[in-house]
């Protein structure tokens, strides 16, 4: 099949649609409404089920519904938006019915702004909603892998029965790059057996968001926990650059997930010019993250920089993976703002040059949060 | 031998193939299993059982879907209407049905429920209104009557702080995409006859696929009114039903278009 | 290895999104990486729009830039916001026709094309953006005239297709305005 240019966000909508989507409920929020809009169009041209839900509240329970009628269902939002469908979320997820959830970040909190961002990783991979639960969430770096993983978030829903969320900003959204679509998969003939499609000839089925005796919940609750390891264990994905190289192995990880990973790839191509043995580590799947492959990695590395979009928020879970073992260091820019792979460049820089001498007890470094004015003055010394 | 007419054994009650033999976990005098009963009822004289799926609310019935031998799903609090809309627009031959309280129907879902109305959404919906929040130990609900008193308006709801109470037949019956919006009461047994004709009508007008319906069911809870039952029925027609009129508020006849 | 960024800049109805979008369907019909990004939200609304083009022979990194290395500025506030982005040793082409004051850096290479008036000469003020496209791609030899003029035919909008030879034209008359300009890269 030919090459298409595709926004991100009607290249997710495309690949839904082809991994079966049957039923898509959302809410105007920029920077996901063209998905919104795509589906609009091209749901009902396949008589399938478009609708825009008068909420994001009520979208996510469209959702919920649908999902527990065993249809493939989905929805998308922004950061705002998915704080609303945390109460929704966290019944998805004691129902245990799969769904498929988009947010396209924007900058926080609050309102915020409608610019990219990676405000929602806490959100997302730790705190989707109330009780222990944990989405799968896949975290894009390109349109063409953003389509390769909207497909892959409908197989992981199913086959685990969880929330699976693509988690992607403003500019994965809005950006256009060359995609390759998968072909149409046909929609199933039969629905799962706990589906809702009426108790004819059968026992009733009921799907139920809560156990009332504390004994039934904590069973439910064990085997949510069990759920996680699982995946945890067949389902870690990342992709790494320049780190395994067979003279020059990295020193220097850069670690840096979804947009911020590929401008970071810019930054470690050029410190690897000047000499610097520096690779990058970009985490595919954010839940459940590849703490296993970084530990592994914090063995033989002099020294570690996670790069965001936000303050340091997957900064926590690599210190927790690296456990010491190797300073961690961040650089990372707020409010809507991108990191360039000059900043990231000069970090990888610094981290070099201090690495060596941090073996002891300086593990715990300051984070760098750049800002409009502090570059300024940056530019105004140099 | 002299031939003898055998014993003719005739069931004259019986309880509803829609309705489950699981013991009642509602408070003595609770109106939930009268109401219940009704559903049940119509639903086996329509002949839908097989095809009928519930969406319980947060409340006193939550549990629901323990009485109904249907398939059923429990709701976020005030979203039934919404997760209801999610399963009929993919299962558009199904009856679906929410079964919902005051609190989680005119408080916080009042967004859903007035959507899934002005949408025309195909749903049924048995709306449930005892004036209190049960569950939770007789809070003051949206539907709270002027000077009653809630254990969270102990000195009775005044109307000029608290609000005044919310009439949702009156208020849903405004919009065009609801086609059958009634009021019953469930204080006496000829009222609790016509409350299971307009539940019927409700479910029929689902059936023709003409839009919205919901039946709403003036109910006593004696326990959070602190009333014998008795007490109760008889403060509904002496009380509620003078805030709440029963009635038909909105028939959208059969071809009518929006 | 081959790696070139573009900013296409200017006022909203000037065809900045098609100009941008049109180079990154060619470079996507030669078997090019490619990334196209917009500037979204309230700066859609009034004043300059903006999109950023990368085109590599490999995987792309950075989508956006601090600096860009070439950029095509169709008015006057895009030459002011420009300027002193550019990095250095990189390229302005704008539209003289709109631009009062020239810029003034010497350490980048500048291209004055009067696209506006070479568009009416064309019939038609709108293909300003493919007129200066030409130039660009003359100026920096990214990709041959010729794969442009190819994806012209396969993305001018359908209510445009009339307009497609005038297109043709206006690539080839900016490449030749730039070529009267200065020597190409």
């Amino acid at each position: 099949m030919a090459r298409q240019l595709m926004k991100g966000n009607e290249a997710i909508a495309e690949a839904a649609i082809r991994a079966g989507v049957e039923a898509y409920f959302g809410y105007p929020i920029t920077p996901q409404t063209e998905l919104l809009e795509y589906m609009s169009r091209r749901m009902p041209e396949l008589g399938r089920v478009f609708l825009q839900a008068e909420s994001e509240l009520a979208a996510i329970n469209m959702v919920y519904g649908a999902a527990c009628a065993g249809r493939r269902a989905m929805t998308s939002s922004s950061s705002p938006g998915i704080s609303l469908m945390q109460e929704g979320l966290s019944y998805i997820a004691a129902s245990e019915v799969p769904a498929v959830i988009v947010d396209v970040m924007r900058g926080g909190p609050g309102l915020g702004n409608i610019a990219p961002s990676q405000s929602d990783y806490l959100q997302m991979v730790k705190m989707a909603g109330h009780g222990d639960f944990k989405p799968i969430v896949l975290a894009p770096a390109t349109v063409p892998e953003a389509v390769q993983l909207t497909g892959l978030a409908f197989e992981l829903a199913e086959r685990y029965r969880t929330i699976v969320t693509v988690l992607l900003d403003g500019v994965l959204g809005q950006m256009m790059e060359p995609v390759e679509l998968p072909p149409m998969r046909p929609l199933p003939a039969e629905r799962p057996a706990w589906s809702l499609t009426g108790a004819g000839g059968r026992a009733k089925n009921v799907i139920l968001p809560f156990r009332m005796q504390p004994d039934d919940l904590e069973t439910l609750n064990v085997r949510l926990q069990r759920k996680i390891a699982d995946i945890a264990q067949h389902e870690t994905r990342y992709k790494e650059y320049l780190i395994d190289e067979a003279d020059e192995p990295a020193e220097l990880i850069v670690v840096a997930f979804g947009t911020a990973g590929r401008i970071a790839l810019s930054a470690v191509k050029e410190a690897r010019q000047k000499g610097i043995r520096v690779g990058l580590h970009r985490p595919i799947t954010l839940s459940p993250f590849p703490d296993k492959r970084l530990s592994r990695l914090a063995d033989e590395a002099r020294g570690f920089l996670v790069v965001e979009m936000n303050a340091g928020q997957m900064l926590e879970d690599v210190r927790l993976a690296v456990g010491g073992q190797a300073p961690v260091r961040f650089v990372g820019r707020m409010g809507g703002q991108l990191p360039m792979p000059e900043d990231i460049l000069q970090a990888i820089e610094k981290l070099d040059a201090e690495a060596g001498r941090l073996l002891d007890h300086k593990i715990e470094g300051p984070v760098t949060l750049l800002s409009t004015a502090r570059l300024q003055r940056r530019q105004t010394v140099n | 031998m002299i031939p003898v007419e055998p014993f003719a054994e005739q069931v004259v009650f019986q309880r509803p193939r829609a309705l489950s033999a699981a013991p009642t976990t509602y408070c003595p005098g609770c109106m939930h299993g009268v109401a219940h009963r009704l559903v049940a009822e119509a639903i086996d004289e329509l002949g839908i059982r097989e095809r009928t799926i519930l969406v319980a609310p947060v409340g006193c019935a939550v549990f629901a879907y323990n009485f109904f031998e249907v398939d059923g799903v429990v709701a976020p609090h005030g979203r039934a209407p919404a997760l209801a809309t999610g399963i009929k627009r993919v299962e558009p031959d199904k009856i679906v049905f929410t079964y919902q309280g005051d609190g989680d129907l005119a408080s916080i879902g009042m967004g859903e429920i007035v959507h899934a109305a002005a949408r025309g959404e195909n749903l049924t919906v048995i709306f449930v209104n005892n004036a209190v929040y049960g569950m939770t130990g007789g809070q003051m609900a949206p539907t709270t009557l002027p000077g009653m008193k809630t254990t969270s308006s102990p000195l009775g709801r005044d109307p000029r702080s608290m609000g005044r109470p919310l009439k949702m037949c009156e208020l849903l019956s405004q919009l065009d995409g609801a086609a059958y919006i009634a009021r019953r009461s469930l204080h006496s047994p000829a009222e609790i006859r016509k409350a299971k004709k307009a539940i019927v009508e409700a479910f029929k007008t689902q059936i023709a696929g003409r839009g919205f319906s919901m039946v709403e069911l003036l109910a006593s809870c004696p326990t959070n009114w602190d009333m014998k039952p008795v007490d109760a029925l008889k403060w509904i027609e002496t009380h509620m039903v003078q805030v709440y009129p029963p009635g038909d508020y909105k028939i959208k006849a059969e071809g009518q278009e929006d | 290895m081959m790696h070139y960024d573009f900013v296409f800049s200017g006022f909203g109805g000037q065809g900045v999104l098609f100009g941008s979008q049109l180079l990154a369907y060619a470079a996507m019909e030669a078997g090019l990486h490619v990334t196209w990004i917009p500037s979204y939200g309230p700066e859609m609304r009034g004043g300059t729009a903006n999109c950023t083009v990368v085109i590599s022979d490999q995987e792309i990194g950075a989508p956006v830039l601090r600096r860009p290395s070439a950029v095509v500025a169709m008015n006057y506030p895009s030459v002011q916001k420009y300027e002193p982005l550019i990095a250095l040793g990189g390229l302005l082409v704008y539209n003289a026709s709109l631009v009062v004051h020239p810029p003034t850096r010497a350490d980048i290479r500048c291209a004055p094309i009067l696209a506006s008036e070479i568009a009416a000469e064309l019939g038609n003020p709108k293909l300003l953006n493919v007129v200066l496209l030409g130039a660009l791609l003359h100026l920096t030899g990214a990709l041959p005239i010729e794969i442009v003029e190819h994806a012209l035919e396969a993305h001018l909008p359908a209510r445009r297709r009339e307009m497609l030879d005038a297109n043709r034209r206006a690539l080839w008359k900016g490449a030749e305005a730039a070529q009267a300009l200065l020597a190409p890269a």
